[in-house]
């Protein structure tokens, strides 16, 4: 044993120390989104589908489809599948890859990590809503330039963020899974049940019980984000089953999954 | 100086740690010892918060770990090397870090450099790491925030002979220079050599806590002589239980004084005699944890 040289006193804890900022939170979360090999490729992909999403638009549709509307569906699909996956893996990886071991060791307030966690989730969506608007506005240039027909813009100023508003419940859907299942192999499953085939019961419900009929929009999410994506969310009532909607697949499911959460044990 | 007080952490009827108490104090290395599940790994996760005690509490200085502002400054924790994502690099999980904590980046690379990954091997992800690697890169983790305070959990790990040496040596200078160390392992030749302090554990329980010095006095004596029946038989009319060992040694709990003068007396030479310190952890950490033993054994 070497000897002590410093006598063993005066170790207190910095009370300099400052509380790790919220800010600084979401950087590194949006940081962790990116920096593994399957985040990056996550988000090269979804720059790629919609690059191939408006090629593919430009080649087979016929002239009267090359609009605006056409390119900004195409490239919306693939983008409403990978961004309630990217929403997914950002909550799951802790658990599944074991690194909130650090995570919940350097900032032990879990509330705060998936507080910061949503926020960088959310950026990230709209951040590829961006891109995917942009790149649709470029293939309708460029589509209606080789077709030689005249540059459609067929989208109102009141569809748009009624779109993105559609993909953002998709990746709080996927979001909250994450949050529920802390694993990201059943969050993956459990979204896509949710969002494929789960509307095909409650269509079948409603279609063999009219009780059902009226109650669908009201309980149906998917019903709703659709209402979103067609920009159609118009009267008081649409909106209110869009918080319906809303309320029961994500606040509520969210609300009791961070509460187990916070006290759950990360191993 | 962590202060752990009368912890408890149940699992529905399974009580993983029943009541357990004791101190790692600042400019000493404590070394906490206990068979497989005996709740060495469970103590240590709620020390730093990821678990939540049933009862009882673990403070960091006084102040709960999840109270502190910025932990990492203040704790450097290591519990699970391979508790990391596959797909990122070793640069890149401290970075994370470094940026959690509000570090300067160079701080990483200053990290990198202490525990002797080399810049290629920091580029490289950590699937590719050995376990040695990985412990590599999780004592650079926890000691990116220049801490006060290190909680490790088996760090000897998976490292070479050079690396467990150059633990040691890191461990035993971060003490020297005032800081706490806690260490958990089940090399206890490792523990022997560097900690100052022990605290033993089994069955969730503590079986035994105290400096290196008394726990190992506690041991007794061993004694060999040409005639090891005759030495057993001296001591017994002496008063003084004794045991003989497959291996032909006399070992008793008395002071090797003792055992000299009840030899001498008996005209018994004697080969050897030492307190058991020698025999050492090894023995009086199966002979603390006999009952809690998976494999039975008794020393």
């Amino acid at each position: 044993m070497t000897a002590t040289i410093v006598p063993p006193t005066s170790i207190s804890v910095r009370r300099t120390a400052r509380p790790v900022p919220f800010a600084r939170l979401v950087r590194v979360e949006l940081r962790k989104m990116f920096d593994t090999r399957s985040g990056f490729w996550m988000l090269v992909s979804i720059g790629v589908l919609s690059v191939l999403a408006t090629g593919a638009v430009i080649v087979f549709a016929p002239d009267s489809a090359i609009t605006y509307e056409s390119f900004a569906t195409a490239i919306g699909l693939p983008m409403s599948v990978i961004l309630p996956v990217v929403a997914i893996l950002a909550v799951t990886s802790e658990w599944s890859q074991r690194s909130g071991l650090t995570t919940f060791t350097l900032v032990p307030s879990r509330g705060r990590v998936i507080g910061a966690k949503a926020i960088a989730t959310g950026l990230v969506g709209l951040g590829s809503m961006a891109v995917a608007f942009a790149v649709g506005a470029v293939g309708n240039l460029a589509g209606s330039a080789l077709a030689g027909v005249d540059t459609v813009w067929d989208m109102s100023l009141s569809t748009a963020p009624q779109i993105v508003l559609g993909n953002l419940v998709g990746m709080a859907i996927g979001f909250t899974l994450g949050v529920v299942l802390r694993a990201s192999a059943a969050a993956i499953v459990g979204y896509f049940v949710v969002s494929l085939v789960l509307p095909g019961i409650l269509e079948l419900l409603a279609l063999v019980r009219d009780w059902f009929l009226d109650l669908q929009p009201w309980i149906d999410w998917n019903y709703t984000q659709v209402k979103l994506f067609e920009g159609t969310t118009d009267t008081g009532e649409e909106w209110a089953m869009l918080g319906s909607t809303t309320t029961i697949w994500i606040v509520v499911p969210l609300v009791i999954g961070l509460l187990s959460l916070r006290r759950s044990e990360v191993k | 100086m962590i202060t752990v007080e009368s912890l408890t952490r149940r699992y529905g009827g399974f009580t993983a740690v029943d009541h357990v108490s004791f101190t790692a104090r600042p400019g000493r290395v404590t070394g906490f010892l206990g068979p497989n599940g005996a709740g060495k790994s469970t103590t240590m996760r709620v020390m730093v918060g990821l678990t939540v005690p049933t009862s009882g509490s673990a403070t960091i200085d006084g102040v709960r770990f999840a109270d502190l502002p910025n932990p990492g400054l203040e704790v450097g924790v290591l519990l699970d090397a391979s508790a990391q994502h596959a797909g990122r690099t070793g640069r890149e999980i401290l970075t994370i870090a470094a940026d959690t904590m509000g570090l300067p980046r160079t701080r990483v690379d200053e990290m990198i450099e202490l525990v002797s990954l080399t810049p290629t091997e920091a580029r490289r992800r950590v699937r590719n790491y050995s376990l040695g690697m990985r412990q590599r890169l999780g004592i650079a983790t926890a000691l990116l925030g220049d801490p006060r305070v290190l909680i490790l959990d088996e760090p000897a790990n998976g490292l070479d002979p050079a690396g467990i040496r150059w633990m040691r040596d890191l461990l035993t200078d971060f003490a020297g220079r005032g800081g706490t160390v806690l260490l958990s392992s089940h090399l206890l030749h490792e523990i022997e050599v560097i900690a100052d302090d022990l605290v033993v554990i089994g069955n969730g329980a503590i079986v035994a806590s105290g400096t290196k010095e008394e726990l190992l006095a506690a041991a007794g004596t061993l004694a060999r002589s040409t005639s090891p029946r005759d030495l057993a038989h001296a001591l017994e009319q002496a008063g003084i239980p004794s045991t003989l060992a497959g291996d032909g040694s006399v070992r008793t709990d008395a002071d090797p004084a003792r055992v000299g003068s009840v030899a001498l007396t008996a005209g018994i030479a004697l080969t050897e005699l030492r307190s058991a310190e020698g025999a050492g952890l090894e023995d009086m950490f199966l002979s603390l944890t006999a009952d809690t033993q998976r494999e039975g054994v008794a020393a």
